[in-house]
């Protein structure tokens, strides 16, 4: 069996940690309602996929299912060789490796940029103080906000602070990078810094699962583009094809709403 | 040339109108601004005319200060000299004389210690903080009681008068405050046999009158307790008091647990952090900034709750007070004393209300 069919094959997991992101037959309810229906999917090192959706179709809860913001009811889901079980550690391991930025940047407001940055590397790596400042300021810098560092979240703009976010993921160095939404919440003169941080962070070959509206992001970076409705992965292909010959109704319905603008 | 003449010329149009600034436009805008607004004040003004004048006749101009005995009271106004005569034993209690600098020596040294913590340039607040909250306490508990490097007993009966005061209240507040965060945080736990005792816990004490659960730790507990063993009556009273307040506490600190977005949960979770320093470092440093005015009206209400603690046996401050004005030699001179009392009360109210506006002050210019 060929590379490209295993990707789409339907197999349970093996641990032997050939994908980073493995989901089985990934099922979820909210109380009644069905979110996540039949996931299947592998993700590859380094790969950058690209999630898109009408809203209610399960694209965030995908992507938090896989560092257990949600938990998932049937199926198995396998980050990087381990299994999300409910054992913590297991939970604990993979949230160590799975960074996630957030819609609303979710930042600490009580601490300034750089404390916001040092806080997990000091209490979960165990890094003396001013190491973790210097890696705090190391981050900043890759996000272009150094002279920031002092301020409070609620001092700085919305692309700054999603800047910080993102900045305080990496701290924790993850494997992966999880993006909810990243650029619905901000102002459009600030899509771009956001953006630019986050294809920087592609070119250096993070595996990324990325949910959102921005076409031309997805166009420059994305290896795959998913498409989500009603719960289930509707289609996944390369964006050349799933750009110009989608093959769902769906996603052809839902590309021309999304890029006649 | 002309412009800057314009401008500082103090007679130019440049400037409000004289009717609205200084004494005469803050009285109009503040106190005359509307009809409403001017009877209130004439109103207002018309209580203070009545109240003030008269009583400040009775308790300074017409008061009796010097002397050592009623003969010295000449009636006209308040007798202070009965406070002036009591007053050491308002403070202290039944505490030996001798023995009374331990109770000063403590307190000095909380005063002193407590200064660094309003330094904003003082670098070691954490180690000051852990010495009055551990160091402290267990440095006052040998003063008081004694019996140690030569220092004699001093049983807890003899304690009395403001200082006991201070020291259940102290207790309480110090207690209760890590206890509610306890109790609130298992309220809100996901797990259901700790919520339930948890809720259980706190409806029970918020439920009862404080007045029962003191007089059922004095009177009821040591029936239950095996022949022969004895607990310490001030102990009781203490227990109950902290509980009794970490009840209150728990859901002050529950209402700040509430306010904090589910998205602060889950961004301290995704980095990894571990439910007790998630709490510790991200969710309850917000959660109490909120409710700080609610955590300092419980323990406003705690320091005044302490004077319960009279009904069974222990002579607070308020306590005293009584014991004095039954004194036979001073008879009658009760309104001095709860003049006096009420004073005392207030100042320690007022200083802890202070103290939380400053708290809130200090940490909205932290974080805006």
């Amino acid at each position: 069996m060929s590379l490209e069919n295993d990707r789409y094959s339907i197999s349970p997991p093996d641990l032997e940690q050939r994908w980073m992101i493995e989901m089985y037959d990934v099922h979820k309810w909210f109380v009644d309602f069905h979110v996540l229906k039949h996931i299947n999917l592998k993700v590859d090192r380094g790969e950058r996929i690209v999630i898109c959706g009408p809203s209610g179709s399960g694209k965030s809860t995908l992507i938090r299912c896989i560092n257990r913001l949600e938990e998932h009811q049937r199926g198995r889901i396998v980050v990087d060789g381990t299994e999300l079980t409910n054992d913590l550690k297991n939970v604990d391991a993979i949230r160590r490796e799975v960074g996630i930025v957030f819609q609303q940047f979710n930042l600490f407001p009580h601490l300034t940029a750089v404390e916001n940055l040092m806080l997990a590397p000091i209490w979960v790596l165990k890094m003396p103080k001013a190491e973790a400042r210097d890696l705090a300021m190391k981050y900043l810098e890759r996000v272009r906000i150094p002279e920031q560092a002092d301020k409070y979240p609620g001092q700085l703009s919305g692309g700054q602070q999603q800047r910080v976010a993102i900045a305080r993921s990496l701290c924790m160095s993850p494997k992966i990078m999880l993006f909810d939404e990243p650029t619905s919440a901000l102002d459009p003169e600030m899509i771009k810094e956001v953006l630019d941080v986050m294809v920087g962070l592609a070119d250096e070959g993070m595996t990324m699962l990325c949910v959102t509206h921005e076409m031309g992001f997805a166009r420059t970076v994305a290896d795959r583009m998913m498409f989500m409705d009603g719960g289930e992965i509707i289609e996944i292909a390369e964006p050349k094809t799933f750009f110009s010959s989608p093959k769902n109704e769906r996603t052809q319905l839902f590309l021309s709403q999304v890029l006649e603008h | 040339m002309s412009q800057y003449n314009l401008i500082d010329n103090p007679n130019s149009s440049n400037r409000p109108p004289v009717i609205n600034v200084g004494i005469i436009g803050w009285l109009r805008h503040n106190l005359f601004s509307s009809w409403t607004n001017t009877v209130l004040t004439v109103v207002a003004a018309g209580i203070i005319y009545s109240l003030f004048p008269p009583l400040f006749q009775w308790a300074i101009l017409d008061a009796d200060w010097s002397g050592v005995s009623r003969e010295s009271c000449t009636g006209k106004g308040a007798c202070w000299v009965f406070i002036k005569t009591w007053f050491w034993h308002l403070i202290f209690g039944l505490y030996p004389v001798d023995e009374r600098w331990r109770v000063v020596l403590a307190f000095g040294i909380l005063i002193v210690a407590s200064i660094p913590l309003f330094i904003p340039w003082f670098k070691y607040k954490a180690l000051v903080g852990v010495f009055l909250l551990i160091g402290f306490p267990v440095l006052a508990y040998f003063l008081f009681v004694g019996d140690i490097l030569g220092m004699p007993l001093v049983e807890t009966p003899l304690w009395g008068g403001l200082f006991l005061t201070l020291v259940i209240a102290g207790c309480g507040i110090v207690l209760s405050l890590p206890l509610g965060i306890l109790l609130a945080l298992a309220r809100r736990s996901s797990m259901p046999v700790l919520r339930g005792l948890s809720v259980a816990f706190i409806e029970l004490w918020r439920g009862v009158p404080l007045i029962t659960v003191l007089f059922m730790a004095s009177v009821m507990f040591p029936l239950f307790l095996p022949e022969g063993v004895n607990f310490d009556k001030l102990l009781r009273a203490l227990i109950a008091v902290t509980l009794f307040s970490a009840a209150y506490m728990a859901e002050v600190v529950r209402g700040g647990l509430q306010a904090i977005p589910r998205g602060q949960y889950e961004a301290a979770q995704s980095v990894g952090l571990s439910y007790w320093r998630m709490m510790t470092f991200v969710i309850l440093p917000q959660a109490l900034k909120h409710v700080i005015p609610g955590i300092v009206n419980s323990f406003i209400a705690l320091f005044k709750d302490t004077t319960l603690v009279a009904i069974i046996g222990l002579f607070d401050f308020l306590g005293m007070l009584q014991v004095a004005r039954s004194d036979p030699d001073w008879l009658g001179f009760a309104p001095e004393g709860y003049v006096f009392g009420g004073l005392v009360f207030w100042i320690f109210c007022f200083g802890m209300s202070r103290y939380s506006q400053y708290l809130e002050k200090e940490f909205r210019t932290e974080s805006q």
